[in-house]
């Protein structure tokens, strides 16, 4: 795409995008997307911020020995790598099974309906 | 004491040694910069290194861009001195992967070409829309250079034993030329492999390090922290050392954390490393290897910061040359002696040419795809015309950061590392989230977003304490400052979400819905996607 009118990737040849947009499978690929990354992300985020919160404004709660010396603070801090290892793994099982496929089906759709231009690797 | 030892080597001690292992490096390095240059033949090739990086190789390549020499000396140095909130730093740079990885990885790869405007020009109007992506690009690009380089001045001053401004200035300049070289005759196959090497050497360095604390502390968390309470103060476990001071401050780590969250995903030198793969498969693959790795490395600094807390302590790391970045290397030294001092010093050395090779390029792509190719020639250029100017860029930005990098010796580094991480968040990231997942977004928003955010990024920092004013800031005897906090990020990136908002609610014309359609339905399906050049 780019240097000169969108959809020149294509070979110059018509694409029925709008099609494409309102099929079926893409609104569930579309939706599935969305229905995972938006509440995940509202989620990390608002944990996140929780976090940067206690470490500003409540001091002597994260000083909170738990055990040895380690306290709350450290214990949280440590939770948001948790935290980020797993949303990372889980997302890409996610993909993997959920949305990977249904894009392949489409794309492989797209292609054939054109003129499959693009299948020369 | 061996602390003092310490201190008198890494001032005068082995500089010829810290030389002669860094030498190696550049020597290995530009070996294989040369053998993968031999297939530079088109601008995929020297922009995007042909899209034949895998996951893995990207994904360390990722976390070599990242893991600038701040990550590694600075947050080692906030944690041995600053305690928790040194650790704050690192769970902001972490986290920001998510946003990366959730929303915009894959979507980019799908739809762009080189550059993070391919994708935010694409269904909007082509001149205007890439030339404002253009300049952001190039704002924090350049400010990140600058950061690079005034702290390469500075871990000279520490490593070398090289205090004087002309000794510094040279290296700068060398740092400068070798930079210019990888990226002329690498591209950005070369730059990808510069960064690959100096991230295994980074982590690994890092490991062996972290280990051998541990080591000492008989694998034992808790005992490493008891030490480092004992030799710092209880104060170093809990938060609030350096940011609980007062309520500005608090609400300045507010918004640094804002900036450092949102940042990553705007950052152009990072969004560019997601066309190197050949799919968007593995752009996923490469955000996931890089959180591991950064992830990993982040727990590594961890330990090391407190390591250094616990074993030579907050005032003999104040009181060194280089002061709270010196923290690492002088652990290093107190582990290994001046061997492993001399291979963490090269590591760090490393890691500030590779950044600076890994931003060159970005700009210069910028500059050359964006404004020559697209804006300048209206998308008529040649093919090899476009990578000779880009060519050209790269020397005029080597140039220009060799200047600027000595004119701003002994700034204030953290200044232009926040501007740049703010100026991303603010400028670019409102922009990409809403091209890709706003339909009615329009040029109007694009535009009042970028330059909204850009600008108000720009000027809150320059009327802020950073710049005048106050004991550390740039001009110390004048004071023009009114914006109370050090990071802008708090006002302008809910600035530059809301220009976006307002910019395309009042445009009265629509964009193409045609095109709109198509963007949607590559970003999530990889249809028509760029695919690997074969060789």
């Amino acid at each position: 795409m780019s240097d000169d009118a969108p959809g020149s990737a294509t070979g110059g040849r018509v694409t029925d995008f709008e099609g494409a947009q309102s099929s079926e499978p893409f609104q569930r690929l579309r939706r599935r997307h969305r229905s995972f990354v938006f509440p995940l992300g509202v989620a990390f985020l608002v944990w996140y911020f929780a976090y940067v919160l206690l470490a500003d404004y409540a001091h002597d709660f994260m000083a909170t020995p738990v055990f040895g010396n380690v306290n709350v603070g450290l214990l949280f801090g440590l939770g948001q790598f948790v935290t980020t290892f797993a949303i990372t793994t889980w997302y890409v099982s996610f993909a993997g099974r959920r949305l990977d496929p249904t894009a392949d089906e489409i794309r492989g759709e797209l292609a054939s309906t054109g003129h499959a231009s693009r299948s020369a690797r | 004491m061996i602390a003092a030892a310490a201190v008198e080597t890494t001032s005068v001690g082995e500089p010829l040694l810290n030389i002669g292992i860094f030498a190696g490096f550049v020597a290995i390095t530009l070996v294989v910069v040369l053998r993968a240059s031999r297939n530079n033949k088109t601008a995929a090739d020297y922009y995007a290194a042909g899209r034949s990086f895998t996951g893995p190789q990207n994904g360390t390549a990722i976390a070599g861009d990242y893991l600038s020499a701040a990550s590694f000396l600075g947050i080692c140095g906030a944690i041995a001195v600053n305690g928790y909130d040194g650790f704050l730093y690192s769970i902001g740079f972490l986290v920001a992967w998510l946003v990366a990885l959730l929303f915009v990885a894959e979507l980019m790869r799908n739809t762009g070409k080189f550059t993070m405007a391919d994708v935010l020009s694409f269904r909007l109007k082509q001149r205007p829309v890439r030339l404002a992506a253009a300049t952001t690009t190039l704002a924090v690009c350049f400010f990140y250079l600058l950061a690079q380089m005034a702290g390469a001045g500075g871990l000279v001053s520490l490593l070398l034993g090289i205090d004087q401004a002309v000794g510094q200035s040279i290296v700068v300049a060398v740092v400068g030329a070798l930079m210019i070289l990888y990226v002329l005759v690498g591209g950005m196959k070369g730059t990808t492999w510069v960064q690959i090497i100096k991230a295994a050497l980074l982590i690994a360095g890092a490991f062996i390090m972290t280990v051998w604390v541990l080591a000492i502390y008989g694998f034992n968390l808790s005992d490493l922290l008891g030490a480092a309470a004992d030799k710092g103060g209880e104060a170093v476990l809990s938060p609030g050392l350096q940011y609980g001071i007062t309520d500005l401050s608090r609400l300045d780590f507010v918004s640094l954390a804002l900036a450092l969250v949102l940042g990553t995903a705007g950052l152009p030198h990072v969004l560019m490393r997601f066309y190197t793969v050949p799919t968007a498969r593995e752009a996923r693959r490469s955000v996931v290897w890089a959180i591991w790795l950064i992830g990993v490395f982040y727990l590594f600094t961890l330990v090391l910061g407190y390591g250094a807390g616990a074993l030579i302590g907050k005032d003999t790391i104040l009181a060194a040359p280089g002061g709270v970045n010196s923290a690492a290397p002088l652990l290093a030294f107190e582990l290994g002696g001046p061997i492993l001092l001399g291979l963490i010093s090269a590591v760090a050395f490393a890691t500030i040419l590779a950044v600076v090779a890994g931003l060159t390029i970005t700009a210069a792509t910028s500059f050359a795809h964006d404004v020559y190719a697209s804006v300048v020639k209206k998308g008529k250029a040649e093919p090899g015309t476009e990578v000779r100017v880009a060519r050209i860029t790269v020397v005029v930005i080597g140039l220009v950061a060799i200047v600027g990098g000595i004119g701003v010796q002994g700034q204030n580094v953290a200044f232009l590392v926040a501007l740049a991480f703010a100026v991303a968040a603010s400028a670019n990231l409102p922009t990409i989230l809403y091209s890709l997942y706003w339909k009615r977004f329009t040029t109007r928003g694009a535009l009042w977003s970028m330059y909204g955010g850009l600008g108000s990024a720009v000027v809150l920092i320059v009327f802020s304490p950073v710049v005048s004013g106050a004991e550390t800031s740039i001009f110390k005897d004048v004071d023009f400052s009114w914006f109370p906090l050090s990071n802008p990020g708090i006002v302008s990136i809910p600035l530059g979400f809301v220009l976006g908002f307002l910019g395309t609610v009042t445009s009265r014309t629509l964009e193409n819905p045609a095109v709109a359609a198509e963007m949607e339905v590559r970003s999530l399906t990889g249809y028509g996607a760029e695919e690997a050049t074969k060789h």
